[in-house]
């Protein structure tokens, strides 16, 4: 677990860089789900970088596009692509979009960026290894505003249905959206047992936990004729004090002092 | 009267399913409408109903694709189209393999009313960047449009009549994407033509009553079946254009952004001095039979041969 908190810090630093140096993007949302995405990949996620194509493996769907810098740290450290690429975040012909696209950028298992469609897709893309007799799963990352997406729920209606026990949803649930608290802006609560009412196997995890992330994505696989959930309880913009639970660090780029305080902060020294 | 395409689609994808293992149906509550209920009862383990929640199906299907299947997702052309947002994103930005199939399109579903009436269908997705559009004008043409759509790789949308259509194909008929074809040529050919119709769909047939109803009043009109809205045939508009005083356009869609203002596009930017008269909706729709509907809204066979002949002074 050391290694990987110094993973995890590490990719803290590169979204910071990314963003800072594309001048915009979403340092709060993906400074909440960065922990969920290292320890998925790093724990659980079967995936090649040298054949991102290979069809056994497991599929991630970062639904909450936006916090895309998040992935790309993730998908470059793994080796997907080479590391200098991340300073072209958001520049034109760079295949590190604004939010992500499958077809520019290795790793990327589905284009987000309108909220409320992954789940749906990988509702899609389950179905499909159950078709296929494979043991692949999918993993579906949301945001918790993005829970107010109607689509959402259509999806989360219809998983238990084909009882698929091969479909994990994250929720990162930061609590915060562009104009405000989820909890102010539409309140969500209670999010566990409203999923647990649509019948999915759902668990609540500190989601800066790692020991904690990691063991609910071992407890998951075991369950059997039901999708899971996942509620972790997240913090916008941890590992940055300046930024932590600031919705103005929803969406806007760090300045050089800001950048410097923040590397300071999660690298230390 | 021959049949309606939706039901020549669901006799199609049973036909097919053996050829194309991967094929998978996804329905939202329609499958008797949309003719798929029939694959879903030979197949059931290949067959999704996911309710009445359209953007769902429509995501599922492109997560389907994202995994090698070849979904067919079906609804109404309006409640597909309803779900924009899910086609562009879900389907079009992740170029995915999904197979949309829009029934009981335009005015042509009849009593039901304006609010299941896909009107607007076309123009939407004749804005999405690589969505193939296929409209068959009739059964033996949409037996050979599904099978090609089903094999060829990339989004479709196939829009589909509810009532029954009149053959407008002869059994040697050979479907090509992109292609328009003369449904309709007035013996002995004239040197020129009065007037070319471009008809696609439930217009087609009316199309052709107007040409041969023009016939005997010493009016020569060629009648286009325009089966591939996107890509549109832009030599088919040159070609007629050379030998018509003028290109009518007659659809069941709004007037706005389908059939018309492709042959208008087409004509305008190949710089022909023709003038294009096109009929379509104008006014959501309202409940009555599909004939009363197409007289009502201009798209009858009498509507078509004024279109023809009319004074374009």
């Amino acid at each position: 677990m050391d290694a990987l908190a110094s993973w995890t810090r590490a990719l803290r630093a590169d979204i910071i860089r990314m963003i800072a140096a594309a001048g915009s993007g979403h340092p709060g949302g993906s400074l909440s789900v960065i922990d969920i995405l290292a320890v998925l990949y790093a724990k659980h996620l079967r995936h090649d970088p040298k054949n991102p194509e290979r069809p056994e493996r497991d599929r991630l769907i970062l639904s909450k596009g936006h916090a895309c810098p998040a992935l790309y740290a993730v998908l470059a450290h793994r080796g997907f692509f080479p590391m200098e690429r991340l300073a072209t975040l958001r520049q034109l012909g760079s295949p590190l979009q604004g939010h992500p696209e499958r077809h520019r950028l290795p790793g990327v298992e589905a284009s987000t960026g309108s909220l409320g469609q992954g789940l749906s897709m990988g509702l899609g893309m389950a179905l499909a290894a159950k078709l296929d007799g494979s043991s692949r799963r999918v993993y579906v990352v949301t945001g918790d505003g993005e829970m107010q997406e109607g689509q959402i729920w259509e999806a989360l209606l219809a998983a238990p249905k084909f009882r698929l026990d091969n479909l994990t949803l994250i929720v990162d649930a930061n609590n915060g959206q562009i104009d405000g608290h989820v909890s102010e802006i539409m309140p969500l609560d209670p999010l566990p047992d409203k999923l647990r009412s649509f019948q999915w196997d759902t668990r609540c995890v500190d989601g800066h936990d790692l020991e904690a992330l990691d063991q609910a994505l071992a407890a998951i696989q075991t369950v059997r004729d039901r999708p899971q959930a996942i509620v972790a309880k997240t913090t916008k913009g941890k590992g940055v004090s300046f930024m932590e639970d600031q919705i103005a660090w929803h969406g806007k780029a760090p300045n050089k002092d800001e950048v410097e305080k923040a590397l300071k902060e999660i690298l230390g020294g | 009267m021959g049949e309606a395409t939706r039901e020549a689609f669901g006799q199609a994808l049973v036909a097919l399913a053996d050829r194309f293992p991967e094929l998978v149906v996804l329905d939202s509550d329609l499958s008797k409408s949309t003719m798929t209920a029939e694959f879903a009862k030979r197949h059931p383990a290949r067959h999704f109903d996911l309710g009445i929640a359209e953007s769902n199906m429509i995501g599922a299907a492109a997560g389907l694709a994202l995994s090698g299947k070849i979904p067919v997702a079906t609804s109404f052309a309006c409640f597909l189209v309803g779900r924009l947002e899910t086609i562009r994103v879900a389907v079009t930005l992740n170029r995915a393999n999904v197979k949309l199939v829009g029934t009981h399109a335009g005015l042509g579903i009849g009593d039901d009313g304006a609010s299941q009436m896909g009107l607007e269908d076309l123009a939407a997705m004749r804005a999405l960047p690589g969505m193939t559009i296929l409209q068959p004008g009739d059964g033996l043409e949409t037996r050979q449009a599904v099978e090609w759509m089903l094999g060829h790789q990339g989004p479709v949308y196939l829009r589909l009549t509810r009532q029954k259509l009149d053959d407008a194909h002869r059994p040697d008929y050979q479907f090509a994407c992109g292609k328009a074809d003369v449904v309709w040529l007035p013996e002995p050919l004239p040197k020129n033509f009065q007037a070319t119709v471009f008809a696609s769909g439930g217009t087609v047939g009316g199309a052709i009553a107007a040409a041969k109803g023009l016939l005997p009043k010493g009016f020569a009109v060629r009648v286009v079946n325009v089966g591939t809205i996107a890509p549109f045939d832009v030599d088919a508009v040159e070609d007629c254009a050379k030998d018509s005083a003028r290109l009518v356009t007659v659809e069941d869609h709004n007037i706005v952004g389908g059939l018309g203002s492709a042959v208008c596009e087409a004509a305008a930017m190949l710089g022909l001095a023709k003038p294009v008269v096109a009929l379509g909706v104008r006014e959501m729709g309202e409940s009555g039979t599909p004939a009363e509907l197409y007289e009502r809204h201009g798209l009858s066979a009498p509507h078509i041969m004024a279109a023809c002949i009319k004074n374009l002074a």
